[in-house]
């Protein structure tokens, strides 16, 4: 029998013949793999390349964290450029234009570009100190988005260029689908890298909540499910959603109680300007301090306690479970709709047993923008050494003008009073 | 119908095509002929060829004097009933086009979907905007205030459900064109939507900055026609076989010209040169005291030029210097949007866009060399002429903890103190 998953992992549909153009899927597990299971059936052997492939990254997992953030920010460069290319890779094989030869240069210094105002943003943001002092750097910041934007003009300038006669409509159908493989891959990434500065627990709890979720999903599936999920994926079924649910929420609440202990999952990520590295260390903010909190009467009555202590933190990461659980599934369902509209199996064969790195991460990309506008909306507002910045950019009287506002606003609100003016340092 | 060959030299220069239209894609409409009634009546002695030139010269004249009678309107009409009806009226052309291209029409559930997602982004926009510059409306209402407060939260939670309806809404023979749809229905909303909302923020910076722009690209449009019909000779692309480089460079430095001496006629009034703000009556008040960049300076000109014309400096308003980069970009890249609409067309082998217009198409052809306009001076704005916005700032501080205000205050408290805004010995109102 083909290859077939055995698990509901994957959104697979084993039903779609690939499409003759598409490079048809090999096995490419190491030799090694391969020798040691040589005893067994061809489904046992599957399974076993699955569990020790998620054994493998779930490990490089906790390595790349242990490393720190740097290196997560190069590795989610990297899965950044493997998804855009295997995304493109389909493009191509799709529309039969592997041979229109700017093309590949332009979807590439797309990227670059794009890229380039993301990572200048991001810099400017964190590293202002470091931004300040160097000259060039500066200059850089000060222009970003004028830079930017001549870099992009560049190349849409060079697209309109590069228009041939014949392939009019392919050349404009790939521009099209770089700038959506863009939109989706490059601005979430960033989302990520954003998400890891707040604090890393930002970048491990989302990611792991949608792992548990592929995990427990196929578990409760596997042993109770019955009822179809969605015609999309047919080997989704509701027991395995439902219980996936429950047992992700459940194991939110455990990592994040966990890891909310440690400072170094908690503190914000600074760029410390004297030793010009990363450092993670600071007061840990009130969402991750331990909180008496009266369990609601019913709960109480149940488990025999009064109160409990948990972080508040814990309370938040509910609403990412259930996010990760509940509406998480809908990229995986985006995501094998879009394998049987383009008649794929997989993304790529990057991964043996598991397809291409967009395979594993298309149910993360929602979870990502769903967390960045979480913390965006309900935990903190704006920067405020950035507002600060912004408002020494004013003018005088400008600044004059904000600062009698807010000396109004903050006596108004009982922070400041008027006489605690004259005495104020 | 003589629709092609000369009469699209079309005062808009988009008249580009190769001569013969492709006539065996069955997907292309023919173009209908809506001009109405009475212009037909009017002009019904002359020849084909005088008639379409007629028509597309009065229909141009009618926009433009639509165009400053809008101005004089004022910003209100301009914003909402202008602007969204174009970005309205340019949305469903290009998706229009794409439902053409794919037969798609028939798939019911996404012309809901394409609708509902503009929707979604436009909210976004227009939120963003009035968070920014409707500083004192905001702070008053308190729905408003919730409603700014998680203005992210809800705009993203709105498009994901559009998001789950079209994952639900995927059909088993149509998976394809649906995600081709979807690509096609975001594209659009990139380009036409987002840029459509930077013209916004120009127009709120001042109305110049809105005016100017749009009239260096008509100016252009007009010149390079004008100068081509006259001069041309050396072809400039092979996308759009009309144009010419005598009419490029002509083009060029006529707008350049124009820009110059338009700036210098704006930049007078106040109305123009203005922020548009929205005061606590409940209206938009476009007074101040112009910036520098509006008040008449003198510069030396270089000596070459002193030989030349004889004067040792001139009067100009700095924004005047501003306008040659502006005309600049309208005239030689500007036309790349053009170029880019033109193999678009081409690519899906359709004469114009629609054909709302008669004489020149739809909106969309009307527009397409403004939308890289309208982002190139929306970058240029923020980085060479205004630094933050001071009522954005302001919300910003308002919306942080009070502690961190607290310290914000005390900051900035040292820091006027130090520059002498305020005398240290003045501590009270």
């Amino acid at each position: 029998e083909s290859e077939v998953r055995t698990d509901g992992e994957a959104p697979s549909d084993s039903e779609i013949k690939p499409d003759p153009g598409v490079p048809s899927t090999v096995d490419d597990t190491p030799e090694v793999l391969n020798k040691a299971l040589s005893g067994m059936s061809s489904r046992w052997k599957n399974w076993w390349v699955r569990g020790i492939l998620t054994l493998a990254m779930i490990s490089f997992f906790f390595i790349i964290i242990y490393l720190g953030p740097m290196v997560l920010m190069m590795i989610v460069l990297c899965v950044q450029i493997k998804c855009f290319h295997e995304i493109i890779m389909i493009g191509y094989s799709v529309y039969h234009s592997y041979h229109l030869p700017w093309f590949r240069t332009l979807s590439w210094y797309f990227l670059l570009c794009v890229n380039y105002f993301f990572y200048g943003e991001t810099v400017t943001d964190y590293f202002s100190a470091l931004v300040q002092r160097e000259e060039p750097l500066r200059i850089l910041s000060k222009y970003h988005r004028f830079i930017s934007f001549t870099l992009y003009l560049t190349g849409f300038c060079m697209f309109v260029l590069s228009l041939v006669k014949k392939h009019y409509r392919l050349q404009f159908y790939m521009f099209g689908w770089t700038h959506v493989t863009l939109l989706i891959v490059v601005t979430q990434s960033h989302l990520i890298i954003h998400n890891l500065f707040e604090g890393m627990i930002w970048f491990i709890v989302p990611i792991s909540c949608v792992i548990c979720n592929d995990i427990m999903a196929y578990m409760f599936g596997f042993f109770f499910g019955r009822t179809p999920l969605i015609k999309l994926s047919p080997k989704k079924t509701w027991e395995g959603f439902i219980g996936g649910f429950f047992a992700t929420v459940v194991f939110g609440l455990l990592l994040s109680y966990v890891m909310a202990g440690w400072r170094y999952f908690v503190c914000p990520v600074e760029f410390n300007n004297d030793s010009n590295r990363f450092e993670v260390d600071c007061e840990p903010s009130d969402l991750f301090q331990l909180q008496d909190y009266t369990l609601p009467s019913v709960l109480q009555s149940l488990i025999g306690w009064e109160t409990v202590r948990i972080y508040p933190f814990q309370i938040h990461s509910v609403a990412l479970s259930a996010f990760a659980s509940l509406i998480g599934p809908f990229g995986g369902f985006f995501a094998s709709g879009f394998k049987r509209a383009f008649k794929i199996k997989d993304f790529a064969n990057t991964i043996p047993g598991h397809g291409g790195i967009m395979d594993r991460f298309d149910c993360q990309y929602l979870m990502a923008t769903f967390v960045n506008v979480y913390i965006g909306s309900f935990i903190r507002g704006p920067n405020p050494s950035r507002v600060m910045q912004q408002l020494l950019a004013l003018r005088l009287d400008q600044q004059l003008h904000i600062f009698n506002t807010l000396r109004a606003h903050l006596i108004d609100k009982g922070l400041l009073s008027a006489n605690q003016e004259a005495t104020a340092a | 119908q003589d629709t092609d060959g000369d009469d699209r030299f079309g005062l808009g220069g988009e008249g580009d095509r190769d001569s013969k239209p492709d006539t065996d894609t069955p997907e292309v409409q023919p173009s209908v002929d809506n001009t109405p009634k009475c212009l037909n009546k009017a002009l019904a002695g002359m020849s084909s060829r005088w008639k379409n030139w007629w028509i597309r010269g009065i229909l141009t004249l009618t926009m433009i004097s639509g165009f400053f009678l809008i101005i004089y309107m004022g910003p209100l009409p301009l914003m909402l009933m202008v602007h969204l009806a174009i970005q309205i009226k340019c949305f469903q052309e290009i998706i229009t086009i794409g439902y053409r291209v794919y037969h798609s029409y028939e798939l019911p559930w996404f012309r809901t979907l394409s609708w509902y997602f503009l929707l979604c982004v436009n909210y976004f926009f227009y939120g963003e905007t009035v968070a920014e510059n409707f500083g004192n409306l905001v702070q008053r209402d308190e729905p408003l205030q919730f409603l700014v407060r998680y203005h992210r939260f809800i705009s993203f939670a709105l498009y994901l459900s559009g998001f789950c309806m079209f994952v639900l809404s995927l059909v088993k023979k149509h998976y394809r064109l649906q995600f081709y749809m979807f690509a096609w229905t975001h594209v659009t909303l990139l380009i036409v939507v987002s840029q459509s909302h930077l013209v916004i923020q120009n127009l709120f910076e001042g109305l110049i900055w809105f005016i100017v722009p749009i009239s260096t690209v008509i100016c252009n449009d007009i010149t390079a026609y004008i100068c081509g019909f006259f001069f041309g000779r050396t072809p400039l692309i092979k996308l759009s076989p009309k144009k010419t480089w005598e009419g490029f460079i002509g083009g060029f430095f006529s707008t350049v010209l124009f820009g110059f001496i338009f700036a210098y006629l704006l930049a007078q009034y106040n109305y123009f040169v203005c922020p548009v703000e929205y005061s606590e009556s409940n209206s938009f008040l476009i007074d101040c005291e112009p910036s520098d960049l509006f008040v008449l300076q003198d510069y030396t000109l270089p000596s070459v030029l002193q030989t030349v014309l004889r004067w040792k400096t001139v009067k100009l308003y700095p924004f005047q210097i501003h306008s040659i980069a502006l005309s600049s970009f309208a005239s030689l890249i500007g036309p790349f949007g053009g170029f880019f609409a033109s193999g678009f067309k081409r690519a899906f082998k359709i004469k114009d866009f629609a054909d709302t217009i008669p004489g020149h198409g739809g909106i969309m052809d009307r527009f397409d060399c403004q939308y890289l306009v309208a982002t190139f001076v929306h970058v240029y704005l923020t980085s060479f002429i205004r630094g933050p916005n001071p009522s954005k700032v302001l919300q910003q501080v308002l919306v942080l903890q009070p502690e961190q205000q607290l310290s914000i205050f005390n900051t900035l408290k040292s820091h006027l103190t130090e520059t002498g805004m305020i005398p240290p010995a003045i501590r009270g109102p």
